[in-house]
């Protein structure tokens, strides 16, 4: 039995193609995923991302407990309202999620972790916090929903949806949130647009996404949603990553916050680890065919394999995400097996895309 | 559910048209189109490959992934449907219209073989 979200009813009633993504019933797009990822590159679109889970971990010594749980160091919050990116590790070093925290208030953090490792993750952090800060508390709030607004008017058009947002967020930064009423409000997404996360609570999500239509921002799906976090360089887990790699080899390495003597789950690990590997951005001849993950690639320094790959509607080509041997540098051109065939790709350093411009050469 | 009962199917999801000249046209049904998504990437046989039925000849790729596209019957290829090597969205948009390679069958009588519109319609589970 699949799991639904607040917003489950609205997406059926749309005529969305529902998959199953991570054990939740989930659209996928609601008739073309191109447009929907036109949308989000040059106006607005909103994603349903409440099957993210939303963790919030209180306690006076909460801080200390998140700055040995996580590779980056939330020591680096120091304003209200500031977010950071970081993996997760095990004791090996290798990650077991890559998540956002928001340092709301003294004693109180906001971590938001992927949907199908919610579950392990806080299993992961209640063990760990019994038995290294026992006063620290861990809620997992599944009582709220979570509507990422994204594009170039996302920002715009949310406060003409939702009156009483724009004093309270118009000032925030990249990567900075707000509480806004019952609603927390960040500017951080997906996609590699400007918009913002609006975490609300579950009875009044179908209400904001309702206004939100209103005011002109498309409905997306998840299809869009990978399509725009590739062209914008960014991970997915389960895919670009997973708990057999360490962040060195999956581009993550400079989410790894080593300095100082901080003492974080994973350290000692990667104080060994090889650094062999390394996630590179791969660029197909327009027409040539789909990258895929999985797919093998053969390099000058050895074998690799693409972790991620689609058709990029901005580059109107296929771009990927691979895991390739060390010293494979940017220029390179590697070879991918797609279908049978052996065809060229150029290695480039992502993102491929951001904030509506292309960033790799033609 | 789009069936033009003038058709043919397969259970693969091809559909057939005969041609004034005795050759058969070949795309994928509208359910196929809708099942895949938006197309992004068709690959086309050359004319005068010689196939058998049931063998892959062409390949869809949409956004989320990519499906063989078989010979409903045995024959040589006559041509492909260039057009839509630049524009594969065609076959989302019109997908009877999208035909994506012509064959002249080796023994018109295998025609006998192909579903009718109900028949498909029986084996994508729609009443």
């Amino acid at each position: 039995m699949t799991r639904q979200t607040p917003l489950n009813r609205l997406h059926r009633d749309r005529g969305a193609r529902m998959v199953d993504f991570g054990g939740w019933d989930m659209p996928l797009h609601y008739g073309s995923q191109i447009e929907e990822h036109h949308a989000v590159r040059r106006d607005a679109g909103m994603f349903d991302v409440s099957h993210m889970r939303v963790v919030d971990v209180r306690g006076a010594s909460a801080r200390g407990f998140l700055r040995a749980a996580l590779a980056n160091d939330v020591g680096k919050l120091k304003a209200r309202g500031r977010a950071l990116y970081s993996c997760m590790l095990d004791g090996d070093g290798h990650v077991l999620d890559d998540l956002i925290v928001y340092f709301v208030d003294d004693g109180f953090f906001r971590v938001v972790v992927n949907a199908a490792t919610a579950g392990r993750d806080l299993a992961w952090l209640r063990t760990l916090a019994a038995a290294r800060a026992p006063g620290v508390s861990i809620a997992e709030r599944d009582d709220l929903a979570i509507i990422a607004v994204q594009g170039p008017n996302a920002r715009a058009k949310t406060w003409a949806a939702l009156p009483g947002t724009q004093a309270a967020t118009a000032p925030l930064e990249p990567f900075a949130a707000a509480a806004v009423g019952e609603r927390f409000v960040a500017r951080t997404g997906y996609t590699g647009e400007d918009g913002f996360e609006i975490v609300t609570p579950a009875a009044g999500a179908a209400g904001d996404w309702t206004a939100l239509e209103a005011a002109g921002v498309r409905p997306c799906g998840l299809g869009a949603r990978d399509t725009l976090r590739l062209e914008a360089g960014m991970n997915l887990y389960g895919q670009d990553m997973d708990e057999s790699v360490d962040p060195y080899a999956a581009g993550l390495g400079w989410t790894v916050d080593l300095s100082g003597e901080r003492d974080f789950v994973g350290r000692e690990a990667l104080a060994r680890a090889p650094r062999d590997r390394q996630l590179v951005g791969l660029l197909l001849d327009g027409g040539a065919g789909v990258l895929r993950a999985h797919q093998a690639v053969h390099t000058a320094r050895g074998a690799g394999e693409v972790t991620s790959g689609t058709f990029s509607p901005t580059l109107a080509r296929s771009i990927a995400l691979a895991r390739v041997p060390a010293g494979v540098g940017v220029g390179d051109t590697v070879d991918v097996d797609v279908r049978g065939k052996r065809l060229p790709a150029r290695v480039v350093k992502p993102p491929f895309v951001r904030r509506g411009k292309v960033l790799v050469a033609p | 559910m789009n069936l033009p009962a003038d058709l043919s199917y397969t259970a693969s999801h091809e559909w057939v048209r005969r041609e004034p000249d005795g050759s058969l046209s070949v795309g994928i049904t509208d359910h196929a189109q809708a099942q895949l998504g938006d197309l992004v990437y068709v690959e086309l046989p050359k004319p005068g490959r010689r196939v058998k039925a049931g063998e892959a000849v062409a390949v869809v790729e949409s956004v989320k992934a990519a499906s063989d596209v078989y010979a409903p019957v045995a024959g040589e290829v006559l041509a492909s449907n260039d057009a839509l090597a630049g524009a594969p969205e065609g076959v989302n948009e019109d997908a009877y219209a999208a035909w994506l390679f012509r064959l002249r069958p080796a023994d018109a009588g295998e025609l006998a073989g192909l579903l009718d519109a109900a028949g498909y319609r029986a084996t994508i589970g729609e009443a």
